[in-house]
């Protein structure tokens, strides 16, 4: 038996007895490259979909709701942030990282290429992005790998927070006046297929669950998750009495879940590939703050850097 | 005291009041803007939490300028539907972001005053205000020590830093000089012993900023210069009007709604 099948065996041996994964501990370079890109997926998940909500801060229609909304965008960077850090421990620093999203390299979740048009929008990706990124992330907390399934377990905690908060929104305005009635439909149609398809494309065309489950940092298929969010979300929209756009949604008695309709997966591949409505946007709005912020970082190293000769010379 | 003039005083208290909410609820709202644009990531949160602070200021205050009006009005009418020529804040609050050094010395200058008049208002004989004033002051406290910070940084950091934020200073020094000029409301609450007087807040301001630029590398600009005023009695910059169109107009659009 070579060095090499021994240190993989053992490695998945710790992995099957639950035992985490630490920055320090031998691992295959496959498990390395396949957390870097998940992790920083998500990380730039946290800090693009900053953009989408933070567009209605100025135009909130209360101060509390002000406040609200600006605590959760200054949570989503707070995320972010945690991520980028366990993306550092797996030896990619938080520049080149950044350098990976706004080269366009590195992905991050579709939902944020689509537009926050009203309020309501506000309310549905509390509800439906926030919930579904739960659904995805709970299973996450306990990930092989310690930095990241740390990382997750104080995400999670918040994003259900948020997750009420977007519901709350939905339900205020759901029992509001005719026209915001209106706005939180109008809303829920406009979000509603994007979030199902947050979870990814179907197992059959999923190309790294395999190995990913055997890893440990995927608990769970796309298809599991994503019918766990539906089921999870259909009594919650009748219960405030909104209609989920699907006419072929329907509860299945025998399999005691729900059948939905055909997902445009057409839809998905395309705003996947940068074609959604604000890819563009987005990634220039990412791209701007990093270019026109760089004269301020720069600053702050020769400060710095300044301060600590100074402090030498004091010493010496 | 006649009921006269108790009355005078008491229109004088909620002006002020609409005064100091105003200026932070605007500041606040132009922090939003950088939610999301910041040149670092920890810097955009902790812009976000004096932006979080500012509008939780503004909300005791309106809170407490509804109870002085007796209108039973509530904080979100005092913000939302009030027009130009009524929101009362300082002009500096107003002005447009710039970039990261403009907002972050337009945030100094403002704290450093607030830093001062805070400490007085603590004390105030307006137990309300006190309240407010004392609570106000421990986030204050960080705010200024923050901006302060960044100013030194930017101002002692590269020949490109420095560059823009002299030009900043150059910029913004006409709309500092209205926290230290005294609106009729402000007479009158000072004459009641309630408020200090402004004007004598100029010296401690200039000697504060004064240090922390001399740390930045920075020039002090010509003091005896021009100052632009009329926020207080709301003759604003063009500004405003924008912002306000922006801020108000779910309310306004759909009048009487919960949201
Ligand atoms: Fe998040
Ligand atoms: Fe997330
Ligand atoms: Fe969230």
């Amino acid at each position: 038996m070579s060095p090499q099948i021994n240190l993989e065996e053992q490695f998945q041996a710790k992995i099957d007895a639950e035992i985490k994964i630490e920055p320090k501990d031998w691992m295959p370079d496959a498990y390395r490259k396949t957390l870097v890109r998940q992790i920083s997926q998500h990380a730039h998940s946290e800090i693009v979909g900053m953009l989408p909500e933070g567009n209605w801060l100025t135009r909130a229609p209360s101060l509390k709701r002000k406040a609200t909304l600006l605590a959760k965008v200054q949570d989503e960077a707070g995320h972010g942030l945690y991520l980028y850090s366990a993306v550092e421990t797996l030896g990619v620093t938080r520049l080149q990282t950044i350098e990976d999203l706004i080269s366009g390299k590195a992905k991050y979740s579709s939902i944020f290429n689509y537009p926050t048009l009203t309020w309501a929008d506000m309310g549905a990706i509390g509800w439906l992005v926030d919930g579904a990124a739960i659904m995805n992330q709970v299973p996450l907390c306990r990930a092989s790998y310690g930095p990241y399934a740390r990382a997750m377990v104080r995400v999670c905690k918040e994003e259900s927070f948020h997750q009420r908060q977007g519901y709350e929104i939905m339900m205020t305005l759901a029992s509001g006046s005719a026209e915001q009635k209106e706005m939180a439909q109008d809303a829920l149609n406009r979000w509603w297929w994007p979030a199902i398809m947050m979870f990814g494309p179907t197992d059959a065309e999923s190309a790294n669950t395999e190995q990913s489950v055997k890893w440990k940092i995927k608990r769970h298929t796309n298809d599991e998750l994503r019918q766990k969010f539906i089921d999870a979300t259909v009594p919650q929209a009748e219960y405030i009495g909104l209609t989920i756009p699907d006419k072929d949604l329907k509860w299945n008695e025998e399999k005691g879940m729900y059948d939905f309709g055909p997902i445009d997966w057409d839809e998905f591949w395309n705003v996947v590939k940068g074609n959604g409505p604000c890819n563009k946007q987005r990634l220039e709005a990412r791209r701007n703050a990093h270019t026109e912020g760089a004269w301020v970082r720069d600053a702050a190293s020769a400060y710095a850097e300044k301060r600590a000769k100074r402090a030498a010379s004091k010493v010496a | 005291m006649n009921i006269a003039l108790h009355t005078d005083i008491q229109q004088a208290l909620c002006n002020y009041v609409l005064q100091l909410a105003d200026t932070n609820l605007i500041l606040g709202q132009r922090i939003c803007e950088w939610c999301g644009h910041g040149p670092i990531l920890e810097q955009d949160i902790a812009l976000s939490n004096i932006g979080l602070d500012l509008l939780g200021q503004t909300r005791s205050l309106y809170q407490y300028a509804a109870t002085l009006q007796g209108e039973s009005k509530t904080e979100d009418d005092l913000a939302f539907l009030r027009s130009e020529r009524q929101f009362k804040n300082l002009l500096l609050a107003e002005q447009p972001n710039g970039d990261f050094g403009y907002t972050v010395l337009r945030q100094f200058l403002y704290e450093a005053f607030q830093l001062l008049l805070l400490d007085r208002l603590k004390n105030s004989s307006d137990q309300q205000l006190a309240a407010i004033a004392e609570k106000s002051l421990i986030e204050t406290t960080y705010h200024y020590k923050w901006s302060a910070e960044w100013v030194i940084r930017l101002g002692d950091g590269t020949d490109e830093s420095k560059s823009r934020i002299q030009k900043s200073v150059n910029e913004i020094w006409t709309y500092t000089g209205e926290m230290f000029i005294p609106s009729v409301d402000e007479q009158t609450l000072t004459s009641a012993g309630i408020i200090p007087d402004v004007t004598n807040l100029k010296e401690e301001w200039l000697h504060k900023v004064t240090e922390v630029f001399a740390e930045a590398t920075l020039d002090m600009p010509d003091n005896n210069g021009w100052m632009q005023r009329g926020g207080k009695t709301g003759v604003h910059t063009e500004h405003l009007g924008y912002m306000l169109a922006e801020m108000q107009y779910l309310q306004r659009q759909y009048p009487g709604q919960k949201w």
